[in-house]
């Protein structure tokens, strides 16, 4: 019982520390200089650096959708449909949750491994001496670009999704590409957009909000210090984002459907 | 440089931090007069380094006094402590440059966000920074490139950049070969007169702090033991002072002693 209560009181905190954390970050964007550089740096890492990963696996996502959708659809003679399948599942679903968990794996992680060990090696005390807030400085830019680079990611998935649906529904399974395409016009609303973007928006503020904060408390891991400290946060922050990407997502979803 | 002015620079009254229920610092105080250069001595785990980082507000000291410039830094005077961080840098023991930034962006770091300085000024200055201490020559490099010699001279030039009143070394020769060590102590005298802020040191290194320091003091376990000039220092008959003074002494009696075949442990038993 008093384990119990001890885990309760510690998952409370935890999130009220994270929240802090949060606005923190948000409130030293008023005062931070020279922030527009560091967004921009912000922009490559989450941006350029993924579009490798984020064009591969919204590739292979629309293949396997229009292959597994055009074999369902079959058995009822609505092959027509394919286009209607592929776009809805992308766009409501699977590009915001897909590439959010692309996102998080390549820049999250990236993210939280950097922040640890410049924690580790005292850069992040150096700020603090120096007067400059570490939060506005390694933080806020970061949470700013995800606000913006997430929604971008996704769209791109969604679009080459919609390609890879194609390939494997018109090219390789014969539905007819007119068709296919006209369906995906006339599926898609301006509601399903707008679920799309405001889940990215929301998975990338909480996951790289979620990245930072391990990374940036790396000295404060119980379980272990100096590089595997570094290692244990990074893959809390996957782990941890992960979790929260389908568990928001259900809520979110709830809320817009 | 008179110790008893009535107007040093940083006095520092009754510190005191813990960790849980370990004492770091119980009661810890000294004063630091304007332009000088003063050396906090002590042995590993002293809490020479808690002590640094409680001045420099790293650490949250549980109680006691700071006083900067006549100015009490209370933990709820953000604007205070914000003039004193203004005014002080810190250079930390294994450096802590940024090691995805230049030579010249670390140097220009602490101007572009803490001051309103434009681009060319900041660039200016940090040139100038790196030019006087001798790596300008290597200002597009990344601190990884540099050996440590010249990364502890980076970091001396980042910490001097903002033209600060007081710097604060914490270890600056640690893991430093004997040669780089008079280097840097000749290296940080060169640049306080030079430039002419005031030096906190924290080391154990103690012929080379006798020597470049005006004052030095003893840190044992959490307390303040002794404080004075280096002559003062190496005639003080202090156990704790004669004790660390006279460390390299006493490895050349525990030497001896193995030589003979005797238990260097057992004898430094008998001597407690």
């Amino acid at each position: 019982m008093k384990f119990l209560g001890r885990q309760t009181l510690r998952i409370i905190s935890g999130f009220g520390d994270f929240a802090l954390f949060v606005a923190k970050s948000i409130q030293a964007t008023i005062g931070s200089r020279k922030l527009f550089r560091r967004v921009v740096r912000a922009f490559y890492e989450q941006g350029t650096l993924c579009l490798p990963v984020i064009i591969i696996v919204g590739a292979f996502t629309g293949l396997v959708l229009g292959l597994q959708g055009y074999y369902v659809l079959n058995r009822f003679g609505s092959e027509g449909l394919l286009g209607t399948l592929v776009s809805l599942s992308l766009v409501r679903e699977m590009a915001p949750v897909l590439a959010a968990l692309m996102l998080v794996g390549q820049a999250g992680s990236a993210l939280a491994a950097e922040l640890g060990i410049q924690r580790n090696s005292e850069q992040i005390v150096a700020l603090e001496t120096m007067g400059v807030s570490s939060h506005g400085y390694l933080v806020t830019p970061r949470l700013i670009a995800a606000v913006i680079v997430f929604p971008l990611q996704t769209a791109l998935f969604a679009v080459i999704g919609l390609w890879g649906g194609s390939v494997s529904g018109s090219l390789l399974l014969g539905v007819d590409s007119g068709i296919y395409w006209s369906s995906v016009e006339r599926a898609i609303e301006a509601a399903d957009l707008r679920e799309c973007f405001v889940k990215a928006a929301i998975f990338g503020l909480l996951t790289i909000s979620l990245c930072a904060y391990h990374g940036f408390n790396a000295h404060r891991c119980r379980s272990a210090t100096g590089a595997r400290a570094v290692s244990a946060s990074t893959t809390r922050a996957v782990v941890h984002s992960s979790i929260a990407i389908l568990a928001v997502d259900y809520v979110v979803t709830s809320f817009l459907v | 440089m008179d110790p008893t002015s009535p107007d040093p620079l940083l006095q520092v009254d009754g510190l005191h931090k813990s960790f849980g229920d370990h004492l770091v610092l119980a009661g810890v105080g000294l004063a630091v007069q304007r332009g000088s250069v003063f050396s906090v001595l002590g042995p590993s785990g002293a809490g020479k380094s808690v002590f640094l980082k409680c001045l420099a507000n790293v650490l949250r000291p549980d109680s006691g006094e700071i006083h900067f410039d006549g100015q009490l830094l209370g933990p709820s005077d953000p604007a205070g402590r914000a003039n004193f961080q203004r005014r002080c840098s810190f250079l930390f023991q294994n450096n802590a440059l940024f090691d995805s930034l230049t030579a010249l962006e670390n140097v220009a770091l602490p101007l572009e966000q803490t001051t309103n300085l434009g681009d060319d000024e900041i660039h200016e200055r940090s040139l100038d920074a790196l030019r006087q201490l001798e790596i300008h020559e290597h200002a597009s490099r990344h601190p990884g490139e540099f050996s440590g010699g010249m990364q502890k001279r980076l970091a001396l030039a980042r910490a001097i950049v903002t033209r600060p009143e007081l710097v604060f070394f914490d270890e600056p020769t640690a893991g430093l070969d004997p040669l780089r060590r008079n280097a840097v102590f000749a290296m940080i005298a060169k640049y306080q007169r030079q430039i002419g802020f005031t030096a906190l040191i924290v080391t154990h290194d103690v012929v080379e702090a006798l020597i470049a320091s005006d004052r030095v003091a003893l840190l044992d376990r959490g307390r303040m033991c002794f404080e004075g000039t280096p002559g003062e220092f190496s005639a003080s008959k202090h156990p704790v002072v004669q004790g660390f003074r006279d460390s390299s002494e006493m490895l050349g009696s525990t030497l001896a002693a193995i030589r003979d075949g005797k238990n260097p442990l057992s004898m430094s038993h008998e001597t407690e």
